[in-house]
């Protein structure tokens, strides 16, 4: 049987021979190792952020001024649609993914994702996915249904174009992707973490992920099979959001926000990770009240599931309904309040340095704190029945994703780019690009707050003259002029740096945790040797032998089979064998959701048996790769 | 200091920002300021939670950019130096579970209080106004089902008493609200949902549909008219009349005469009676799926809350519905190139603005008297 | 050179001595659990919906449903069978009873397109009332769990006459077997779900 475990006789067992390129456009598209897939995952979320900021753009173009007709109202639901699509399922929750996907091995000391070819299939899927949403423009059109699509917006005969299948389809695949990569980051995290690598000694990034994906598998699902039941409708003719026949549109919401409220953990759990990161690197002192905040993660994600109705508190669920919904959204904002006060209490008596991440990570706090209050506002139904479906809600909920998971992403971003590529981020461009953003953010979505008072509901296209809006507007259309040029230049000095930027080093912020005891970049294999790992902050107390004394009591206790790494000479270490599958199974998928849209039989079965086969060669070509000889005195390869 | 430095360049700007930001609070559709008992109520709770969150912020920020200056490293000096490592500190951690409790719990139990106030599902008793109101798109039916009165896109009601409103929709997603008044309450078919609001004083009040419908939603308005019980009454006559009464109104001005007549006969040769009725469905002609024009003088708006209702706008609106809200399904009656489209359209628009509006009752009374726009 | 140590990424050192492959499979069924349960969830929110017929007692059969789920019931207690052969090393026997469940599988799913086209005859189909849509896209989804499973343990059964195979295989049977027990017990609570409770 041995189905997974050819390790020696690479290529015998596959349809193609065993791809081994490993420079070129090729090595990119057979990779397997988790540091490329997480680099692809980033540019990707780089790409799409630029598309979905476009769309913004557009959109507030549009509103710049009231009664103005640049766009036409079909053209800009489709915008704000994409918009929101994009930045949710493209930009900000993949970014996370990618950098989870560079960092979570390197911080638990393994040398690998536990399914390399896995993981590769999890992007293709979602970039393809991506792809396959985006062509809709030139298809008959993009969704236009808002991103949480209500039934019965979507039914046949309200929505006759392609884009609510575009949507639909769009969504199941890429989920897909999320589902899969969400399930072996599980498994990384539980099954290799290096000897010594205790959970409560895992970095809070490491900590933050797991929780997200264990978000994502159980969210997910939900989304999965609501959007399946309108492919079904709309394809074979099911009843599931038809209303003549009898059924309840509300099911639909029902379903979608018990996944779209987790979702936002999703997207700002890794966030809050990589603030956890930052803020104890940049004051020089260990994370405040490490214990708590993992508990208050677990918490918040827990509680996730418990939450989803007050996206719907207009929607009639009566007043018993309600007051649950409000106790429960009330109630994350504990443990949310404990971190802030935790992240506080890590700068409360350190050497803060205020280095672009930092910055970043400052503004997080403020913003995210400002977010997440009028996040307990909105749960207090009375009032959400004023401003539920207003700007308000729109400002509050960009001060959450875009002020909270953004602004911490960019501090990941800045933070992480020297280990990357091996070369710093520009520091005064930087600063620019932080005092543009910022400031620019804030332009754009405070008047927002405002425009929702006075009435202003999210989603039109136009608004009336003369009623209080138009300042609000004119102030947050300029805002994404500020915001964009910000961000255009820390796209620019990301290019300038990786030709021209100074050499980083190992470990140029003075960095605590796994990630900087090896070199910048990387090696394939990650570590020549694992170091010993006896603390929270492993490379810290390298560094600072001497505070041995003061470790966390908690994270003091050794690993029952702990046994330290006998002095070896050289090391074989295996590394996962490329392969086309995954590629070619995610590309099934791809012109598979072309045949399911255009209810193509050929090509269905053409694309169902090309994804069959792909999954066979895959299973049976094994894991494959070679061993590399590495010499750790060395300092490298032997 | 590049970062103090910086911030120094870029707070003015901020401030003007800020201050730009609090200069209008007020418009029709302001929540800010209430004109009936469940929006006060919805305001109250939304200030208590606000000035609590000043309370918060102000702690907050002010301990986190006292934590900024005073930790900065170019501040606290060598930098080298290694702090020291706490890792925690039980009691303070217990105490900042313990305060958002408490903000919590100060939150939690006028927010029940609240929501048990405005939002309990009540049984109609006497004096109230009860309304099955219909979303469509892009327009509102109101049905009146104890005077047996279906009128468009234009709710009355008389000051003081409650209006109960039933909420369904006839194609997606709408959400009927009229933030002066009450909150939002979603429009949902195979689904009753029920609001109820009252008005403090006579006035007109906006209303926008707030879910997205597609097409037009940005259009979707509504107008609801609070009166003096005397006017409400009359109001209503109005309707009641429209049904038995000859459909040619007493006429004042032989040109205006001519002008109604061919309105009124364009009326009927260009279709509009196919769709649209004019005498609340006296005679069975028209659809109850559009909007019902009986009394149309009487309304103050043309297409949903989009235009003033004058001889001016509804004539464009006639001539041109896609000109005036983009994506509407009214059909444009007259090819591009027609010479007599903008003088056939007057006419209707004239015949449309004579409906209701015979008699003593002028257009500012049925307008809600003196008090003009809310 | 001493010695040379070897540090695979794949087989050596695992926090948990589990192996990937098993975990990875029960964090997928606690994901799967979730499919189902929007899919049974939706069930019981669109449960007597329906504004034409025909509805559920017009047309469940009791007896013969309980026939087939007790045939997929058995097939999970040679599923257990097959995996404690492989697991001795007596590979003809776990080829026997990995026959036998695929072959009971397969009983369940000419059980389970007799009553759909049977169904189908009675005037219950996907687009007929809200008891056809959810009913069919329910069982529909299960009965796909199903014929993956079947082929799962074909393939294994194949693979088992092309390479060889021992007890230090069993991990991939037992693998499959805790997949397909799950989509035993989830049958279990369909069966409950949609035939019992219309009964009771």
């Amino acid at each position: 049987m041995a189905i997974g475990r050819q390790t020696a006789a690479a290529g015998d067992a596959g349809v193609i021979t065993r791809p081994t390129w490993t420079t070129g456009w090729a090595s990119w598209l057979t990779t397997v190792d988790h540091k490329r897939l997480g680099l692809l995952y980033i540019v990707s979320s780089f790409i799409f952020l630029a598309f979905g900021s476009i769309e913004a753009f557009l959109i507030r173009l549009q509103l710049t001024r009231p009664e103005q007709q640049l766009i036409s109202p079909d053209v800009f639901n489709q915008l704000f649609t994409m918009h929101g699509v994009t930045m949710v399922f493209l930009a900000i929750m993949p970014l996370g993914i990618g950098f989870a996907n560079y960092f979570v091995p390197l911080m638990i000391g393994a040398r690998d994702l536990a399914f390399p070819r896995l993981n590769a299939f999890g992007y293709w899927v979602y970039a393809l996915g991506g792809v396959f949403l985006y062509t809709s423009f030139f298809l008959g059109g993009a969704p236009d249904v808002g991103w949480f699509a209500y039934a019965p917006l979507t039914s046949l005969s309200n929505n006759p174009g392609n884009g609510v299948d575009f949507y639909m389809i769009g969504l199941l695949v890429g989920g897909i992707g999320t589902l899969v990569t969400a399930m072996n980051l599980i498994v990384t995290v539980v099954n290799m973490r290096a000897p010594g690598m205790t959970f409560m000694r895992l970095p809070l990034f490491v900590w933050m992920m797991l929780i997200t994906s264990f978000l994502i598998i159980f969210a997910f699902p939900a989304l999965t099979i609501a959007l399946f039941q309108v492919i079904m409708d709309r394809t074979f003719g099911t009843l599931f959001y038809v209303p003549e026949a009898g059924a309840l549109p509300i099911l639909w919401q029902h379903l979608f926000w018990i996944f779209g409220h987790p979702e936002v953990y999703i997207i700002i759990l890794p966030a809050f990770g990589v603030i956890s990161e930052v803020i104890p690197t940049f004051s020089r002192k260990p994370l405040f009240g490490y214990p708590i905040m993992v508990l208050s993660g677990i918490f918040i994600g827990f509680m996730g599931f418990a939450v989803w109705s007050h996206h719907m508190f207009t929607t009639g669920l009566g007043p018993v309904a309600n007051t649950a919904f409000a106790l429960t959204s009330f109630v994350i904002g504990i443990p949310t309040g404990i971190k802030v006060f935790n992240w506080i209490a890590t700068m409360w008596g350190g050497h803060v340095r205020f280095a672009v991440p930092m910055l970043y990570a400052t503004a997080f706090l403020i913003t995210f704190t400002l977010g997440g209050i009028t996040g307990i506002m909105v749960a207090v139904p009375p009032f959400d029945a004023q401003v539920q479906d207003t700007y308000f809600v729109v400002a509050h909920f960009h001060f959450v994703m875009g002020g909270g998971a953004l602004l911490a992403f960019l501090a990941g971003f800045y933070y992480w780019f020297p280990k990357m590529s091996g070369r710093m981020m520009p520091e005064g461009l930087g600063k620019i690009a932080f005092w543009l953003i910022v400031p620019g953010f804030y332009l754009i979505f405070w008047p927002q707050h405002l425009a929702g008072l006075v009435g202003m509901p999210r989603r039109v296209q136009t608004y009336e003259a003369g009623i209080g809006l138009d300042a609000y507007n004119l102030m947050s259309s300029m805002g994404t002029y500020v915001m964009g040029a910000g961000m255009i230049i820390v796209i620019a000095s990301a290019f300038w740096a990786l030709r021209k930027g100074t050499i980083a080093g190992d470990d140029p912020w003075d960095g605590r945790t796994l990630e900087w005891a090896t070199t910048s970049p990387p090696p394939h294999y990650d570590f020549d040797v694992v170091p010993e790992i006896n603390d929270r902050d492993p490379v810290w107390l390298i560094k600072h032998p001497e505070l041995i004394e003061r470790r966390d009591p908690i994270s003091e206790s050794v690993d029952p089979d702990h046994t330290p790494p006998e002095h070896v000479e050289q090391i074989a270490i295996h590394i996962p064998g490329q392969s086309w599958y995954p590629l070619i199974a995610a590309l099934g998928i791809f012109f598979g959701s072309y045949a399911l849209l255009y209810q193509n039989l050929f090509l269905g079965l053409f694309t169902v048996a090309i994804i069959f086969l792909a999954c066979y060669a895959w299973a049976l070509e094994g894991v494959g790769g070679h061993h590399e000889n590495v010499d750790p005195a060395a300092g490298g390869r032997a | 200091m590049p970062v103090v430095r910086w911030f120094h360049r870029v707070a003015p700007l901020l401030g003007l920002a800020l201050v730009l930001a609090g200069c209008v609070t007020d418009g029709p559709r302001s929540m800010l300021h209430p004109a009936g008992e469940v929006a006060q109520q919805q305001l109250d709770i939304f200030m208590w939670t606000f000035w609590l969150s000043i309370v918060v912020l102000v702690l907050v920020i002010g301990v986190l950019i006292f934590a900024i200056f005073r930790f900065r490293r170019q501040y606290t000096g060598d930098k080298d130096a290694i702090p020291n490592q706490t890792h925690g500190s039980v009691p303070l951690e217990i105490t900042w579970t313990i305060i958002p409790v408490i903000i919590v719990i100060l939150v939690a139990v006028p927010t029940v209080r609240a929501i048990f106030a405005t939002e309990v599902r009540v049984t109609p008793e006497e004096g109230d106004v009860i309304v099955d109101a219909t979303g469509y798109q892009w327009w509102w039916r109101f049905e009146y089902p104890e005077h047996g009165i279906v009128t468009a896109n234009e709710l009355h009601m008389p000051v003081g008493s409650r209006l109960i409103v039933d909420l369904d929709s006839a194609d997606v997603l709408h959400s009927f609200w009229v933030p002066k008044l009450a909150g939002k309450r979603d429009m949902i078919p195979n689904q009753d949902n029920q609001l109820w609001l009252s008005a403090d004083e006579p006035g007109i009040y906006y209303g926008h549909c707030a879910e997205l419908c597609l097409g037009a939603h940005a259009y979707m308005r509504f107008r609801l008219v609070v009166q003096e019980q005397e006017d409400y009454d009359a109001w209503v006559a109005s309707f009641q009349q429209a049904g038995q009464a000859d459909a040619s109104p007493p006429l004042t001005q032989v040109q205006d005469s001519q002008l109604i007549q061919q309105g009124r006969a364009l009326y009927a040769q260009k279709g509009c009676i196919g769709c649209h009725t004019n005498d609340n469905y006296a005679l069975g002609l028209g659809s109850p799926d559009f909007p019902s024009l009986t009394n149309f003088g009487m309304r103050n708006t043309v297409g949903a809350g989009v235009l003033d209702n004058t001889h001016e706008n509804l004539t464009t609106w006639i001539r041109d519905p896609q000109s005036v809200k983009p994506g509407n399904y009214m059909p444009t009656l007259w090819q591009a190139d027609d010479p007599d489209a903008l003088e056939e359209a007057g006419a209707i628009a004239a015949y449309l603005l004579s409906l209701g509006t015979e008699g003593q009752q002028t257009q500012a009374n049925a307008r809600g008297g003196s008090n003009g726009d809310r | 050179m001493s010695h040379t140590v070897v540090a695979h990424t794949h087989e050596e050192h695992r926090s948990t001595k589990l192996p990937d492959i098993k975990l990875m499979m029960w964090i997928f069924l606690a994901s799967d659990c979730m499919f189902f349960g929007s899919l049974i969830g939706s069930y019981l929110v669109y449960k007597d919906k329906s504004v034409v017929g025909p509805y559920p007692t017009d047309v469940l059969d009791i007896p013969l449903t309980t026939v087939s789920t007790f045939v997929l019931l058995m097939s999970s207690f040679l599923m257990v069978l097959a995996l404690h052969s492989l697991r001795s090393n007596d590979i003809p026997k776990f080829r026997l009873w990995t026959l036998g469940v695929c072959v009971f599988g397969s009983i369940f799913l000419g059980f389970q397109v007799y009553e759909f086209s049977h169904f189908v005859d009675l005037g219950l189909t996907l687009d007929q009332n809200l008891f056809g849509t959810t009913f069919f896209v329910l069982t529909g989804t299960h009965g796909v769990h199903v014929t993956i499973g079947v082929l799962m343990l074909l393939s294994l059964l194949i693979i088992s006459y092309i390479r060889p195979t021992s007890a230090k295989d069993a991990v991939y049977l037992e693998v499959t077997g805790l997949y397909w027990h799950f989509v035993d017990i989830v049958w279990i609570v369909i069966f409950t779900v949609i035939y019992l409770v219309e009964f009771v």
